[in-house]
């Protein structure tokens, strides 16, 4: 009987720690998604509600994060230069709290609408596994490019080349 | 009885190993990347325990990397 406990607790054992190692299933959104509907997230503040033929960055960040920070001066740019054209920069704030956003706003100001995702539902439906993580969307409300992190200049023109793409199409 | 207890055996160290299983999501890594955080954030502490491993281990360097948990590199 002592032996067959042995056994079965060294079982029961193993088949804990290859608990650990198994993640739950991924379900990230992806090149060729649709954006879903932001109205249905509870975000805290105002999402542009003409979204309908327009380009859409849609870039998650918190404001611990440094490579976030890195990017604002970038999107304020593009923002700037093709707002025009029908882009519209959308940057969904994660942090826990929102003292630390409204200092990291301070500090670093945004010339794009900034949302909070409190509840981070809108993140967990996106799932990114980095932070930032930017979601570039066609005319039609498609994710036609995802960017992961944030490499300074290089990232800045390639969002370029891409954005300039996407508003040529009609 | 014997069974009862093994069971209830195996329900702890389900728990156990459960609970050590918690995935930190990128967005929720805030509090990790606060300063208090950092193991090496007071460079006097540092300069100390460098030198007790020195002269007391003939060790140096080989301390954590930086980085506060940010998961953005």
């Amino acid at each position: 009987m002592l032996m067959w406990s042995t056994k079965s607790f060294t079982r029961v054992c193993s088949f804990a720690a290859c608990l650990c190692f198994i993640s739950p299933a991924s379900a990230a959104w992806k090149t060729g998604d649709s954006l879903p509907e932001l109205s249905g997230f509870q975000l805290e503040g105002k999402v542009p509600s003409d979204l309908k033929g327009k380009v859409v960055l849609l870039d998650f960040w918190a404001s611990w994060c440094a490579p976030c920070k890195a990017s604002f001066p970038a999107m304020n740019d593009l923002q700037k230069k093709y707002a025009d054209q029908g882009l519209v920069i959308i940057g969904i704030n994660v942090d826990e709290k929102s003292a630390a956003m409204e200092k990291f706003l301070k500090g670093t100001p945004a010339s794009f609408t900034t949302v909070r995702d409190a509840g981070h539902k809108l993140v967990s439906a996106a799932d990114v596994a980095t932070m930032p993580t930017s979601f570039l969307v066609d005319r039609s409300g498609k994710i036609r490019q995802v960017h992961t992190g944030y490499n300074g200049n290089s990232t800045k023109q390639q969002y370029q080349k891409e954005i300039e793409e996407l508003l040529k199409e009609q | 009885m014997k069974r009862t207890k093994f069971f209830l055996l195996a329900m702890a160290v389900l728990g156990g190993f459960g609970a050590g299983c918690t995935n930190v999501k990128p967005w929720e890594r805030g509090y990790l990347a606060e300063q208090i955080m950092m193991p090496d954030r007071d460079p006097v502490a540092d300069r100390l325990s460098e030198h007790v491993y020195f002269s007391r281990e003939a060790a140096a360097s080989g301390r954590s990397v930086g980085g506060g948990g940010c998961g953005c590199n």
